[in-house]
C-alpha cells in the first residue's frame, strides 16, 4: 500500500466519519436512556396496564432486527406523512431500539437492591419518594453502570447500520473508499478505528466503576 | 418519668395465610427494658416488626405514647420517627459513610440542616466509641462495628422506644461481645428497649422483664430474674435448658 496515499487520502477520508459515528452513538444513547428510564419506571411503578404496554414495547424492539426498524422508520414512516432525513431516522431507530435494552438494565438494577434496604429506610420514617431518592436509586445506578456502558459500546458498532440508508458515518466512508480504491484491506483499517473508539470507552467505564464503587463491596462478596 | 409507653392488644399477624402472631397483649412502661425470648418461628421478630408497621398486622391495636399506630402516612412517619429499629443483619446503607447513615434520618425526619445533623450524628457515634469510623463505609467494617453503627443510627433520632431484633445473632462469638457491651451501655441510659435476643447474660443483668413466646403467643412473662431463674411454665424451662446447654457446649466437630 502506498503509504502517502494511505496517510493523506484514505485515513483522513475515513476519519471524517468518526464524528458522525460518535454523534449517532451519543444521541441515540441519550434517547435510549431517557425513554428507557420511562419504560423501566412504567414496569417497576406503573399500574398493570401501563406495565404491560412497557413490556410489549420492550419485547417488540428486542425481538425484531434493528435493520428492519431502521428501514421501517426511514422508508415506512413517509407513507403516513412523517419524513425524516437519514441521520434523524437512524438516531430515532437506534434510540428506540436501545431504549428497550436500557429499560431492562435499569429495571433489573432497581430490582437487585435487597428488600432489607427498603425495610431499613421505612423503619427510619422515610417516605417512599425519599427511600427511592436517597437509598434505592443511588445504589441501583451503580449496579447499572457497567451494563449501560456496555450498551453504549454496542451502539458504537450498531451505528454502522446507518450506512445502509446513506448516513456518511465511518462505515459508509469505508465502503466508499473500498469501492473507489479496490483495496479491501481498508475494512481492516476501519475495524481498527472502531476498536480505537471502543477500547477507551470500556476503559472509561472501568474508571467510572472504581470511582463510584461502594467501598468494601468486593471484599464483602468474597 | 413513668407511665405506659407501649400497649399492644389482641395483635394478630402473619404472612400469606400463615398466622404467626395469634393474639398478643403486651405493655411496656416508660424506661422499661424487656427481653423477648423464644424458639425460632415463635413470632418474636414479627411482633417487633409489627410495632412500627414494618409488618402490617391483621388485627389488634398498638399504641405508642398514646398515639395509635395506623397506616395513615403522617401517623406512620411520627411513629417511625419515635421508634428506632435495629435489624439482625444491620441493614446499613452501603453507599453512604457511617456518618451519613446516622445523619440522614435526622435530616429527613427532624428537618435538621446537614451540618447540624452531622454534628449530632458524630456525637452519638462518639458516645458509642465509633467516632473514628465516621468516614468509613459500612462494608469496610466488621459485622460488630456495623451493628454498633446501626444502633447509633437508631439512637440518633432520640427514639422513645428502641426495638432490637436479634442484634447479635448474625455475628461470630468474638464480635458479639462488643455489641453486647454497646447494648449494656444503651440500657444504662434509661431508654425504653424491646430486645429479641438469646443473650441470657444480658437479659439477666439488664432486663427489667422477660417475655417468653412460643407458637405466636406469649407463654410467660415476668421479672427477668424470676423467669430466667424459676420459670413457671414447663415450655419456658425446657427452652432455657436447651439454650444454656447449647451455649455451654463446644461446637460439634466435623
Amino acid at each position: 500500500m502506498d503509504i502517502n496515499r494511505f496517510l493523506f487520502e484514505i485515513l483522513p477520508y475515513l476519519a471524517e466519519g468518526i464524528p458522525v459515528t460518535m454523534e449517532l452513538t451519543l444521541l441515540s444513547f441519550a434517547l435510549g436512556l431517557a425513554l428507557g428510564a420511562i419504560l423501566a419506571a412504567a414496569r417497576v411503578f406503573g399500574s398493570k396496564p401501563l406495565s404491560v404496554v412497557a413490556r410489549s414495547y420492550i419485547e417488540f424492539f428486542r425481538g425484531t432486527p434493528l435493520l428492519v426498524q431502521i428501514f421501517f422508520i426511514y422508508f415506512g414512516l413517509p407513507a403516513i406523512g412523517i419524513k425524516l432525513d437519514a441521520f434523524a431516522a437512524s438516531i430515532i431507530a437506534i434510540g428506540l431500539n436501545s431504549a428497550s435494552y436500557q429499560a431492562e438494565i435499569l429495571r433489573s438494577a432497581i430490582k437487585s437492591i435487597p428488600e432489607e434496604q427498603y425495610l431499613s429506610a421505612e423503619s427510619l420514617g422515610m417516605t417512599t419518594v425519599q427511600t427511592y431518592r436517597f437509598i434505592i436509586f443511588p445504589q441501583a445506578i451503580r449496579v447499572a453502570t457497567p451494563a449501560l456502558v456496555n450498551e453504549f459500546v454496542a451502539l458504537i458498532k450498531y451505528t454502522s447500520l446507518a450506512s445502509i440508508i446513506g448516513v456518511a458515518e465511518l462505515f459508509r466512508r469505508t465502503e466508499y473508499m473500498v469501492s473507489y480504491t479496490f483495496m479491501p484491506e481498508i475494512y481492516l483499517l476501519s475495524a481498527v478505528i472502531y476498536l480505537a473508539i471502543c477500547l477507551p470507552t470500556s476503559q472509561f467505564s472501568k474508571m467510572l466503576e472504581s470511582r463510584y464503587a461502594i467501598p468494601g463491596y468486593r471484599r464483602a462478596l468474597v | 418519668m413513668s407511665g405506659e409507653l407501649l400497649r399492644i392488644s389482641g395483635l394478630r399477624a402473619g404472612y400469606g395465610r400463615i398466622e404467626v402472631l395469634r393474639g398478643i397483649d403486651l405493655r411496656v412502661e416508660r424506661g422499661e427494658k424487656i427481653v423477648i425470648l423464644g424458639p425460632s418461628g415463635s413470632g418474636k421478630s414479627t411482633l417487633l416488626k409489627c410495632i412500627p408497621y414494618l409488618v402490617r398486622p391483621w388485627s389488634g391495636e398498638i399504641h405508642i405514647d398514646g398515639l395509635q399506630v395506623s397506616p395513615e402516612p403522617n401517623t406512620l412517619r411520627r411513629i417511625r420517627a419515635s421508634t428506632g429499629f435495629v435489624f439482625q443483619q444491620y441493614n446499613l446503607f452501603p453507599h453512604m459513610t457511617i456518618l451519613r447513615n446516622v445523619a440522614l434520618p435526622l435530616e429527613l425526619n427532624k428537618e435538621m440542616p446537614r451540618r447540624e445533623a452531622e454534628k449530632s450524628a458524630l456525637s452519638v457515634l462518639n458516645m458509642l466509641g465509633l467516632g473514628e469510623l465516621a468516614g468509613k463505609y459500612p462494608l469496610e467494617l466488621s459485622g460488630g462495628q456495623q451493628q454498633r453503627a446501626a444502633i447509633a443510627r437508631a439512637l440518633a433520632v432520640d427514639p422513645k422506644l428502641l426495638l432490637l431484633d436479634e442484634p447479635t445473632s448474625a455475628l461470630d462469638p468474638e464480635l458479639r461481645y462488643e455489641v453486647v457491651e454497646t447494648l449494656y451501655q444503651v440500657a444504662k441510659q434509661g431508654r425504653s428497649m424491646l430486645i429479641v435476643t438469646h443473650e441470657l447474660d444480658f437479659a439477666e443483668a439488664a432486663a427489667d422483664r422477660v417475655v417468653f413466646m412460643d407458637e405466636g403467643l406469649i407463654v410467660e412473662e415476668g421479672d427477668a430474674r424470676e423467669v430466667l431463674g424459676h420459670p413457671r411454665k414447663e415450655r419456658t424451662e425446657r427452652f432455657l435448658r436447651r439454650l444454656r446447654s447449647r451455649l455451654n457446649s463446644f461446637p460439634p466437630s466435623n
